[in-house]
């Protein structure tokens, strides 16, 4: 039996700024997980995964970060991706600040 | 200090502009991030989890204080106000976006800085004891033959695709301040006779095959210093691996090889290189050398300092701590400590370079040091100038009294920046010294080097700490994994591993446990933890780490 497929986002770099960015579902690189696509299906998510890589004048080094349903969209589910969604631990820098 | 030739200052300038040419290509499409990437990287463009990162070199880390002026102008202008001082005594930017890079370099280039061959596959940053041109303990000056190491090292046609990086540390002095058996080469001043030369060390290195270098040659004469550099990396370049990055560096080669089998090679070589080189290397030492002309340091008297030290307990305490003996009378090395009991190590704000810049102008002969321990130096500071210092460096939260103690820890960003890590170092370096402070026991505690990495690459030394502490991600937890015993100094040891890690909530209490093990079995405050620990081994401080484990298992047992 296969293993149950985990719910993807597509993540990436920024080009200019070099911040993690998300693919939305209307095809747009947002600062938010929360409003990125929560992909639940494998295929479509190697292929969103092909939309994204063909973006390189956007973004750099796209690929599929684990993530889960959460109350106000997607949420990570490594700590290293949840570090991205925030900026670094020892200064009130990045993301963090820019949300607030 | 090395000032810029015409040839240096058009070679930087060059690359600058060559590199304008390449971000703006990147950025309209012309090239692809697979085209750019080893470009950016010959440059020292990293990109990060957060945002691009622009490691800066600081040749042998030697500054001065218009250079960190600038360096603070640029953490004002394009970044966030501060930068981060490295274990090879770099400066790293966090945050700079990817336009304003070319501007950067250009701004550096105008203070004879730049940011070439800090990354990719080539012959890195040549680092130095930081104490260099100062330390009572030295046979020379080992800055003039990193400057020659650089210039030669510096876009050198054969070594800019190498199997992998190389980093070369050099050391005038007895004591080893600037870790050279763990470097690619490590190069230690010796004297044999009435001639000064080399002691060649060759495949040290950390990261995840931690290897302490062996020596290559006891006795290398000045004059060989190039055409023997050039030997070994030539060597290396055709016979280290290139099919798998973790085998690649020339540790794992000498490793495969033997030592034996890589000398006769090199031997070999250098019988061929040699006649390549004609002389004109040492008359351009020569010139090098009458640039790093000591500072005259005339004799001054001690009253001002011995009055402060009577009167201010605060001022002795820093200066029995962040002070080394200097070679010329009534002066002295100051280390300012950039580890501020729950600050980042290595951090330094804008406004803190420029108070650093002016003391060195005004006190320290305008001569700045950044250590591989992630501090600041002022190398020639009278003593009588030294409550002024203090007191300056006081108001700019700069006098942390702990240079070489339990909170002077190395970390590597770790994953709150580098998109290689595996856990944070930051937080733990923090929660570590905070620890220490509230206990106040430091001071009691004694020489202690504490040195962190967020992963196996081992920016953080960790192999070569007296504790080591490394981060890694265990079933999507960050845990972290103790080594003990290691040094990088002289009588250089890699750590043993204690046995399992510990989570980001237990390391601290960890830590305590084995500071509280070592002060009860200590033979007395002459003792080190470094000497007790080679005196009584791992056991003592293992019980000490994993009582609560064997309580665990002892109730286990009782139920079952």
């Amino acid at each position: 039996m296969s293993r149950a497929f985990t719910p993807k986002v597509v993540t990436a770099n920024s080009l200019l700024e070099g911040d993690a960015v998300w693919l939305t579902e209307d095809d747009r690189w947002t600062k938010v997980m929360a409003e990125a696509e929560l992909i639940e299906d494998e295929a479509h998510a190697q292929i969103r995964l092909l939309d994204a890589q063909a973006r390189a004048g956007e973004v750099v080094g796209p690929y599929l970060a684990d993530a889960r349903e959460g109350e106000n969209g997607p949420e990570p589910v490594h700590f290293r991706e949840e570090f991205r969604t925030r900026g670094p631990s020892n200064y009130a820098h990045g993301k963090q600040v820019e949300r607030a | 200090m090395y000032q810029y030739s015409d040839f240096d200052e058009a070679f930087v300038r060059t690359r600058v502009a060559q590199f304008r040419g390449q971000v703006e290509r990147r950025i309209d499409g012309s090239l692809t991030e697979d085209e750019f990437k080893p470009l950016r990287l010959m440059n020292g463009l990293y990109l990060q989890l957060h945002a691009y990162m622009l490691r800066v070199a600081i040749p042998y880390g030697t500054l001065n204080a218009r250079q960190m002026r600038q360096l603070a102008m640029i953490a004002e202008r394009w970044d966030k106000g501060y930068g981060h001082f490295t274990t090879r005594q770099n400066i790293q930017y966090n945050w700079p976006e990817l336009r304003h890079v070319p501007d950067i370099l250009d701004a550096l280039a105008d203070v004879e800085m730049h940011a070439i061959q800090t990354s990719g596959n080539t012959i890195r940053n040549v680092t130095a004891d930081h104490f260099a041109g100062a330390a009572a303990d030295e046979i020379d000056d080992p800055r003039p033959y990193a400057e020659l190491l650089r210039q030669w090292s510096t876009d050198h046609p054969e070594f800019q695709f190498l199997p992998r990086k190389f980093k070369i540390a050099v050391t005038g002095a007895e004591h080893d301040r600037a870790v050279t058996r763990a470097h690619d080469i490590g190069l230690r001043m010796v004297r044999r006779g009435g001639e000064t030369g080399f002691e060649v060390i060759v495949g040290g290195g950390l990261g995840r095959t931690p290897m302490i270098g062996k020596v290559l040659r006891d006795f290398l004469p000045v004059e060989d210093l190039l055409p023997y550099c050039e030997a070994i990396v030539s060597v290396w370049n055709l016979l280290g691996r290139r099919d798998n990055k973790y085998k690649a560096r020339i540790k794992i080669t000498v490793h495969e090889h033997g030592v034996d089998e890589i000398s006769r090679l090199v031997e070999e070589r250098f019988e061929t290189v040699k006649a390549a080189f004609d002389g004109t290397a040492m008359d351009l030492l020569e010139g090098i050398r009458a640039q790093f002309a000591p500072p005259a340091l005339p004799p001054r008297g001690t009253g001002a300092y011995d009055a402060a030290r009577d009167a201010d307990p605060v001022f002795r305490a820093w200066a029995d701590t962040n002070l080394t003996p200097h070679r010329a009378a009534g002066h002295a090395i100051v280390s300012i400590s950039l580890k501020k009991h729950g600050a980042t190590p290595g951090d330094a704000s804008a406004e803190q370079m420029r108070v650093i810049a002016e003391l060195a102008e005004r006190y320290g002969h305008d001569e700045i040091r950044i250590s591989h321990e992630q501090n600041v130096i002022l190398p020639h500071v009278a003593l009588d100038d030294l409550p002024q210092v203090h007191a300056a460096l006081k108001a700019a939260d700069l006098a942390t009294a702990n240079i070489g103690l339990v909170s002077d820890i190395i970390a590597c960003p770790g994953m709150d920046y580098c998109a290689l890590a595996t856990a944070r170092s930051i937080p733990i370096a923090q929660e570590i010294a905070e620890r220490f402070e509230a206990l106040k026991i430091e001071h009691e505690v004694g020489p202690l080097k504490i040195k962190i990495s967020g992963c196996i690459n081992a920016c953080g030394h960790h192999h070569v700490g007296h504790i080591g502490i490394l981060g890694l991600d265990r079933g999507g937890v960050e845990t972290y994994q103790i080594t003990l015993g290691g040094s990088g100094a002289e009588d250089a040891t890699i750590g043993e591993k204690t046995g399992r890690g510990f989570g980001a909530e237990e390391i601290t209490g960890a830590i305590e446990r084995i500071v509280f093990a070592y002060l009860d079995l200590r033979q007395g405050r002459e003792e080190t933890f470094l000497d007790a620990y080679r005196r009584v081994g791992a056991a003592p401080f293992k019980a000490a780490l994993y009582a609560a484990d064997e309580d665990a298992k002892k109730d286990r047992a009782d139920a079952a």
